[in-house]
């Protein structure tokens, strides 16, 4: 579904993705691990468009998409909910989805999808009306998760969702990331915290200053030494 | 008193010019963090296009009152507006987009380049335009009756009737803005784009039409500021855009850069403040001079503006 090969993604004369391929597939969740500054976020920034790769090629659905603007990509049927949530702080609840379905023209399964999004999340639900700035980490994230589907996404990334959030919190946004695999949503998922990211994962990929260094399925990397020791505090 | 409420009038009506003004210079700066330095001849370029209107309907004036009222004047707002909004959008297109990702001072300089070059481009080519008088020097502006001159008397307090048109139009604007910003999709991306403007693009908004309608929108009103200063000061000329245009960008200031409703505001403190300071503390020669001791004590004391700039929220 998604192909990425041999991409370089520089900021000025520095390269934060050095030569990078991996690949999604339809309805796998792929998680894809490494510390601060590994160039995760430049990789997902890189495929929603927001970033235009020095080399190197990105394929959707048989498509290149590298070289595509922003807007298009999203129409396309990719959706990023980024690092940080980067809500709307100032606009509502229901503002923040109405905008994360911005590319769709069915009002009446926008509403749909809106409900669906409350169900799921109830306290969004119930303080629709609020300013998202007002919601804790967790809610936020939840409401950036909720946003980011509401564009009914074909691939969902998802930059660190974990970030910032007490462990309760945290496990209940990787049992909604579950939710969402069991429901076949193919999912990017960016993480830190390997244990959780890597049980849910198909396959797992670890990046290491902007080169992949592991790649495998989810439960063998688990299973991995190296990977334990770096990423998981074992030794 | 009479004198007072006069020359809240007179303010008012000012203000609302600068208003209608400011408003552009907000818009654009609350989505690309520009100061378009160019704008006033946007409005320049506004009043050109009604009075080039005017010309092409065969220079109708006066009477019948009717017509003249319900039928000139919205053809030549229309005519101004489609000016304006060409031009500011050509602009934004060859001017700004190159230098989208140039250091801060880049556009700065090409905004002033622009700047010149159109007051240059009417002064020396609107003549050129087949049926158009020569613009090197001011130009009479159509009297419209019923508008042009005229003026009602209320107990001792002179209305004109052209301050009332400005006024008018800056309410009429105000809330077809509020509804455009608050309603419509356009509208709504344009807030996310000011708020946070690649996580609008991950939302599949498409930053670049909202910086071309944030252009478009401070020209409409840009183009009506022109027709209203036509009307209220009878002529026009290709260097009216500079001294308004240098009012206004304080009054956005005045108002909190970035905030479409404190340029509003802005606007309507600043002619007041204008008309009633010229008035109590000295003669009219004075009265640009208050204009930008208001906006240096603004920077100094107040500088987020009276209702507040728009705050850049990052998580
Ligand atoms: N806007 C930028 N300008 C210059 N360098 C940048 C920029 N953004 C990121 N970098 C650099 O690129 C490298 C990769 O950054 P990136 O944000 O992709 O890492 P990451 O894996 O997402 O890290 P984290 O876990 O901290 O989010 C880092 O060295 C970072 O300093
Ligand atoms: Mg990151």
């Amino acid at each position: 579904m998604l192909e990425v090969k041999d991409l370089v993604v520089a900021y000025g004369r520095i390269q934060a993705v050095k030569g990078i391929s991996f690949t999604v597939e339809q309805g796998q969740v792929v998680t894809m691990l490494g510390t601060n500054g590994a160039g995760k976020s430049t990789t997902l920034r890189t495929i929603s468009g927001l970033l235009t790769p020095v080399s190197g090629e990105i394929w959707f659905e048989g498509k290149r998409l590298d070289g595509v603007p922003p807007h298009k990509i999203v129409e396309r049927g990719i959706a990023q909910s980024p690092e940080g949530r980067r809500l709307f702080r100032q606009m509502t609840v229901e503002e923040n989805l109405r905008l994360g379905a911005y590319t769709r023209k069915d009002t009446a399964g926008v509403k749909e999808d809106i409900d669906r999004v409350y169900d799921m999340f109830e306290v969004l639900g119930e303080r629709r009306n609020e300013k998202a700035g007002l919601f804790s980490g967790g809610e936020q994230q939840m409401l950036a998760i909720g946003r980011a589907l509401m564009s009914r996404p074909k691939l969902l990334m998802l930059d660190e969702p974990s970030m910032g959030l007490s462990p309760i919190m945290t496990q209940k946004v990787m049992a909604t990331i579950a939710d969402l695999q069991s429901q076949g949503t193919t999912i990017l998922l960016v993480e830190q915290n390997a244990q959780a990211a890597l049980s849910l994962a198909d396959r797992g990929y670890v990046l290491e200053v902007g080169r992949i260094t592991f790649s495998d399925t989810g439960k063998a990397l688990l299973g991995d030494d190296r990977v334990r020791k770096a990423y998981l505090g074992a030794d | 008193m009479e004198l007072f409420f006069q020359q809240l009038i007179n303010g008012l009506s000012l203000g609302a010019l600068y208003a209608l003004i400011a408003v552009g210079y907000t818009v654009v700066y609350g989505i690309v963090q520009l100061i378009n330095f160019a704008h006033g001849e946007i409005f320049m370029i506004g009043a050109f296009g009604a009075f080039a209107t005017w010309t092409i309907m065969g220079r109708p004036t006066g009477s019948p009152v009717a017509t003249s009222l319900l039928f000139i004047l919205p053809v030549m707002l229309i005519g101004g507006v489609v000016a304006s909004v060409a031009v500011a959008v050509a602009m934004e297109r060859f001017a700004y987009r190159p230098l989208r990702n140039a250091p801060r001072l880049a556009p700065l300089i090409s905004a002033i380049g622009v700047s010149v070059f159109l007051q240059e481009l009417v002064r020396l080519f609107f003549g050129r335009i087949p049926g158009m008088p020569d613009a090197k020097s001011d130009l009479a502006f159509p009297s419209i009756s019923g508008i042009s001159g005229a003026s009602v008397q209320m107990g001792g307090v002179l209305i004109r009737a052209s301050a009332i048109f400005t006024i008018g139009a800056l309410v009429l604007c105000t809330v077809f803005l509020w509804i455009f910003v608050d309603r419509t999709k356009t509208g709504r991306a344009m807030v996310a784009t000011s708020q946070d403007a690649d996580t609008a693009r991950l939302m599949g908004i498409n930053v670049d039409r909202v910086i071309v309608s944030a252009f478009a929108v401070g020209a409409v009103l840009a183009a009506v500021a022109g027709v209203a200063q036509g009307l209220t000061v009878g002529n026009i000329g290709f260097r009216m855009g500079f001294l308004a245009g240098l009012k206004a960008f304080t009054a956005a200031v005045l108002g909190g850069i970035g905030n479409i409703y404190g340029a509003v505001v802005g606007g309507l403190v600043l002619g007041v403040a204008e008309a009633l300071a010229s008035n109590y503390l000295g003669t009219t020669a004075w009265k640009d001079v208050w204009a930008f001791i208001l906006l240096i004590l603004v920077l100094v004391f107040r500088p987020q503006g009276l209702l507040g700039a728009k705050v850049v929220d990052r998580a």
